[in-house]
């Protein structure tokens, strides 16, 4: 199972936090602190895996991955494959970048819920749902219009709302 | 209370403008914005526009997200809007919902079942994702109770992105509410059989992660896997399902004759990397005992290590150590590349490896892999130098140094490792250094020499992490002080000035070794002397004598005297012992007034016995005699009295030797000993500090002292120099040339300077060649010495092989696991875990019981106990037919559970007839 999905900049800020069991959020903030620590300290060019065991218990370990000024962390346990989850990482990166031409942190800043919107069509309560980008934008293009067009539709004034 | 006015709504900061003033806050000051934005959104919050209120939750999930902040007092308010008609304002409510409610403790979560459930039943597919998606993030039993209904339908939704979602909440609800099994549980198998690949590859990720808990419950099912396996060709699907069989094969050993085959088959076609290590890990977990897939997947796992990509020579290393549980061979045949992989720049990879070869250490290779790793040890920095130093002493320590046959390189190379400039493993070198000498008889000669080495090493004293090591190096040198070449340049050692860098604790054990060296000084002088004094001559041991005689001889060629003739042995051994008395006198007198008990303790022990025998020592040197001869014999019956005491052999003691001790009779050792506290109440114990009051000086110690103070402290800097001007010449080794009596080095010393320049490659070659032969056991040259333990178990595992205790860690607790549930089963539910079964009421759920014919005419191949499908009455039966018919079989638990019983024990003939 995944058990998280973490997304922070090179300063360690947190862009996106998402766990599949609940965490209180000083205990979110505070692994996000130690996983920013641990990826720092991490070189070039070495392995992407990261043992989480003393984080998040036995079992436990981490990918990640850097795309220009971002960190991407999946974290998952022993029934996921490890490659898979690099290739997963690649469909959430290439996803984004299909649904904002060219991603970059600042997209991420400002689409808190977009962003969103997309790990859960390709997640879904720490399972991979979908591995497909093509059939991930589409179904968020389709969210997108489907709201575009409510909202038109809706008058934003309370006294008129039915 | 007053909402926001409509200049409120009209002007509200969105979530951007939110984000946007926080990114241009100075450093320091957001905690103070992020609070008066909290202030703004509980205004907002109120409002009854849902557009407003929708941006208010927005900045404020935003904020406890990624900030941290704590709004659980808003959470009413994401149930409110919850229900809003508009799907962008239901996503911030849900999504608000999932990130920030705690299932557990949010009891709001009971408020959204209505909108969920409304939700789930939606005409609209994104509705119905979205109550999904909330549903799996914030399941908790009662919500789980109340929704398996309308999950159960969407497991059949003809939307396929609906069913997937609905699969995968599946588990959720499946945790929180194990009764939801019966319900749902066919129609997630039937799903099994569905040709499209997201439902595919969501109900078998649902099998993946059920079965980690009880895979036996899922044996039943092993044929529809083994259709996925062999006809779906997605990697994902793939994966999971060798997961799965990685984890049923143990169950049925059949099961993995059928597997092998396909299994193989994949690893040869399929070009994925990521499946390819799937199958490698599952043949090298679970399919162990079938030699021509393993050769394959150790095949696979090589090219792993020879890529480029540091991932896959991680995970390479990591596939290494899975086979080295069962088949080491699979190791060594890879010896190369782990050693390469030893110098890695990843740490993580160089972590791995080196566990690796800490696996394939032999009484064969040990020392050949010791001396690699200590070379890369120095080449390492400070963190991984220490994780390698670690590794060995775990390694060769292990089951009483089983591993070490030559126990005088072990020690030599023990001595290496504490000099290794970054080592911080000096406790644990201690251990082994005090362990062995008590231990290990015939390596006590070489210890001396070892620890020798250490101790006269002034360099040495300034690192606090070797002080451990020195404090060892220093006890054995005093305790076996008798095998030392040379006793005296010890005692310089032990009274060398910079011992006061020392921690009191270990600057005690330098003087009482001192003590130790001067009494057996003293005892082989008299005994020397009694040849021809008034010493009772049968006490004397010859061999022990001409071992002094060399000894003595050893000091005046160390000294540069040119004094050999044995004929002035004697005198020559006199000057030299008082010498050595002053040594000690001048040393130790000021320690006599430290503030550290132990130091001071200790010091004084020793003053006293120069004061004890310097009066002979003198009295004999100016051949008075008369009334001199009597207080010589005294003192020198005292001197052999105390070396007597000293010189028992300390050996290991079993920590169940107490046990053993009978209890005297008349001892209680449960009496209450409240009744002493009156007797010594008014007895109070003296402080610390109350010892450093400053002893009374013996007078004539320290008289003895001024008067022959100039001419002693001479010899003492001479010999501190000479000493220095040899260690130069001689480098880390401190042998003195052409000495007879070193141990003849048909080893290769521990770590040779030369080590750090020879090419690694060099090492490589000379381990593969040496792989070639490990299976054999080279002719040892000596045979083991023997290594004193105790039956009794001072240790659990006394007996246990290496690779018996690797399996029972890594096996046992599996195994451990899957009889146990076999014990415990039968009754349960075999399913789920016996966690929170609820009972549930019988008069709203009807038990709708699948009997075992009806299993096999559903078509899941064979008997599936999963049974008892409870539905509610009120859900209409006209939905599922197959459940009222059910309905008439029912019955009462007691027989349902009967039934489960019997069903178990049809399942072992069931698998056969699909295996066979």
């Amino acid at each position: 199972m995944i058990r998280g999905v973490i997304v922070m900049n090179d300063q360690g800020n947190p862009r996106l936090i998402k766990f599949y069991e609940f965490q209180p959020p000083e205990k979110q903030q505070e692994l996000v602190r130690s996983i920013y620590r641990i990826l720092c300290s991490r070189a070039e060019n070495v392995s992407n895996f990261v043992k989480a065991d003393s984080l998040l218990g036995p079992n436990v370990r981490l990918v990640y991955k850097t795309f220009s000024t971002l960190y991407f962390v999946f974290i998952f346990d022993k029934s996921e494959n490890e490659l898979a989850m690099m290739d997963l990482m690649q469909v959430f990166v290439e996803t984004l970048n299909k649904c904002f031409r060219e991603v970059c942190e600042l997209h991420v800043v400002f689409n808190f819920y977009k962003i969103h919107m997309i790990l859960d069509e390709i997640i879904l309560g720490g399972q991979v749902l979908e591995t497909s980008s093509e059939e991930v934008a589409n179904a968020v293009d389709a969210i997108s219009r489907l709201e575009k067009n409510a909202n038109s539709m809706i008058p934003s004034f309370s006294g008129w709302h039915r | 209370m007053k909402g926001p006015s409509l200049m409120d709504s009209l002007f509200q900061r969105s979530i951007d403008d939110l984000i946007k003033s926080l990114r241009l806050t100075p450093p320091g000051t957001e905690p103070a914005f992020i609070a008066k934005a909290i202030e703004e959104v509980r205004r907002e919050i109120k409002s009854s526009d849902p557009h407003t209120k929708s941006s208010a939750l927005q900045k404020l999930t935003y904020l406890h997200s990624l900030h941290g902040i704590d709004i659980s007092w808003a959470a009413f308010h994401f149930v409110e809007l919850s229900s809003s008609a508009a799907h962008s304002h239901k996503r911030t409510a849900y999504l608000s919902a999932a990130l920030s409610f705690n299932p557990a403790t949010t009891d709001v979560i009971l408020l959204l079942t209505h909108q969920l459930r409304k939700d789930l039943s939606s005409p609209n597919a994104h509705d119905v994702s979205l109550a999904l998606s909330t549903l799996s993030s914030i399941c908790n039993p009662d919500l789980a109770r109340d929704l398996t209904p309308d999950l159960f339908t969407l497991l059949s939704s003809s939307k396929v992105t609906v069913r997937r979602k609905a699969i995968a909440t599946v588990l959720r609800v499946f945790e929180q509410y194990p009764d939801a099994v019966r319900v749902c549980f066919k129609r997630v198998v039937e799903n099994l059989e569905n040709s499209d690949l997201g439902i595919l590859s969501a109900v078998v990720g649902l099998f993946c992660e059920l079965t980690e808990n009880e895979p036996r419950s899922y044996l039943p099912l092993a044929p529809e896997f083994y259709k996925v396996l062999l006809d779906c060709k997605n990697n994902w699907v793939l994966i999971k399902v060798l997961k799965i069989f990685a984890k049923l094969a143990p169950l049925e050993p059949r099961l993995g004759k059928r597997m092998v085959e396909p299994i193989c088959e994949i690893m040869r076609t399929m070009g994925a990397k990521s499946l390819v290590f799937e199958c490698v890990r599952t043949i090298l977990t679970s399919l162990s005992e079938h030699d021509s897939a393993v050769k394959l997947a150790v095949g696979k796992v090589r090219e792993f290590l020879l890529e480029d990509d540091p991932n896959l020579k991680y995970l390479g290393l990591q596939a290494l150590a899975i086979a080295a549980q069962k088949n080491i061979l699979a190791v060594v045949e890879n010896k190369d590349l782990v050693v390469k992989a030893l110098s890695d720049s990843d740490v993580n990879i160089r972590l791995e490896a080196l566990r690796l070869v800490m696996c394939i250490v032999s009484e064969d290779n040990v020392m050949e892999i010791c001396r690699i790793l200590i070379s890369h040890a120095l080449k390492s920095d400070p963190e991984f130098c220490n994780e390698i130093l670690g590794f060995i002493l775990l390694t060769c320590g292990r089951n009483y140094y089983q591993v070490i046959f030559d126990f005088d390189w072990y020690v030599l190379f023990l001595g290496e490792m504490a000099r290794v400039p970054h080592c911080q493993k000096g406790d644990e070198i201690a251990t082994q250094l005090i362990d062995i000498s008590m231990r290990v008889k015939d390596a006590r000669s070489q210890l001396v020499h070892v620890t020798r080495e250490l101790v006269i090493d002034p360099a040495l004293l300034g690192n606090p992490f070797m002080h451990a090591v020195l404090a060892a190096a220093a006890w054995v040198s005093g305790e076996y002080i008798k095998l030392s070449r040379n006793p005296f340049e010890i005692m310089e050692a032990l009274l060398q000035p910079r011992t006061s860098l020392l921690s009191p604790s270990v600057r005690a054990v330098y003087i009482h070794s001192a003590f130790k060296v001067l009494m057996f000084c003293m005892h082989s002088y008299l005994r020397l002397n009694g040849d021809n004094s008034s010493f009772p001559s049968a006490l004397i041991d010859s061999e022990l004598v001409s071992d002094v005689e060399v000894d003595d001889q050893n000091m005046i060629v160390t000294n540069g005297r040119p004094l050999s003739a044995s004929s002035v042995t004697d005198h020559l051994a006199q000057e030299s012992i008082l010498a050595l008395v002053n040594l000690a006198e001048i040393n130790l007198g000021p320690l006599a007034g430290s503030n550290e008990v132990e130091v001071l303790e200790r010091s004084t022990n020793v003053l006293g016995l120069i004061k004890l025998i310097k009066p002979m020592l003198l009295g004999s040197l100016d051949n008075g005699e008369g009334d001199q001869t009597k207080g010589e014999l005294k003192a020198s019956e005292t001197v052999k009295l105390i070396f007597d005491s000293c010189s028992e052999d300390l050996g290991p003691i079993s920590v169940n030797a107490q046990e053993r001790v009978l209890i005297p009779n008349g001892l209680v050792l449960k009496e209450n000993l409240d009744d002493l506290e009156e007797i010594c109440g008014d007895v109070k114990l003296p402080l610390l500090t109350s010892f450093s009051l400053v002893r009374p000086q013996f007078p004539e110690a320290s008289s003895n002292v001024d008067c022959q103070g100039k001419e002693e402290s001479e010899p003492a800097s001479e010999s501190t120099s000479l000493l220095a001007e040899h260690w130069k010449r001689h480098s880390l080794y401190y042998l003195a040339p052409g000495n007879t009596m070193a141990t003849s080095n048909d080893y290769p010393p521990a770590h040779d300077p030369k080590d750090k320049v020879t090419d690694e490659a060099e090492d490589l070659v000379k381990l593969t060649e040496k792989s070639i032969i490990t299976g054999k056991t080279p002719s040892q040259t000596k045979p083991r010495p023997v290594v004193v333990k105790f039956d009794d178990g001072e240790v659990t595992n006394v007996a246990t092989n290496r690779t018996e205790t690797k399996a029972v860690l890594i096996s046992g607790a599996v195994n451990k696991v899957i009889l146990g549930d076999e014990a415990t089963a039968p009754s349960s539910s075999r399913r789920k875990p016996p966690k929170s079964r609820r009972v549930t009421d019988e008069s709203s759920f009807g038990i709708a019981k699948i009997d075992q014919s009806e299993h096999s005419k559903a078509g899941l191949g064979g008997s599936k106990h999963h049974g008892h499908g409870k539905e509610r009455r009120r859900r209409s039966s006209a939905k599922d037919k197959e459940h009222d018919r059910k309905d008439k079989q029912k019955s009462d638990k007691h027989r349902s559970r009967h039934r489960a019983d019997k069903a178990l024990e049809a399942q072992a003939p069931v698998i056969p007839d699909f295996l066979l």
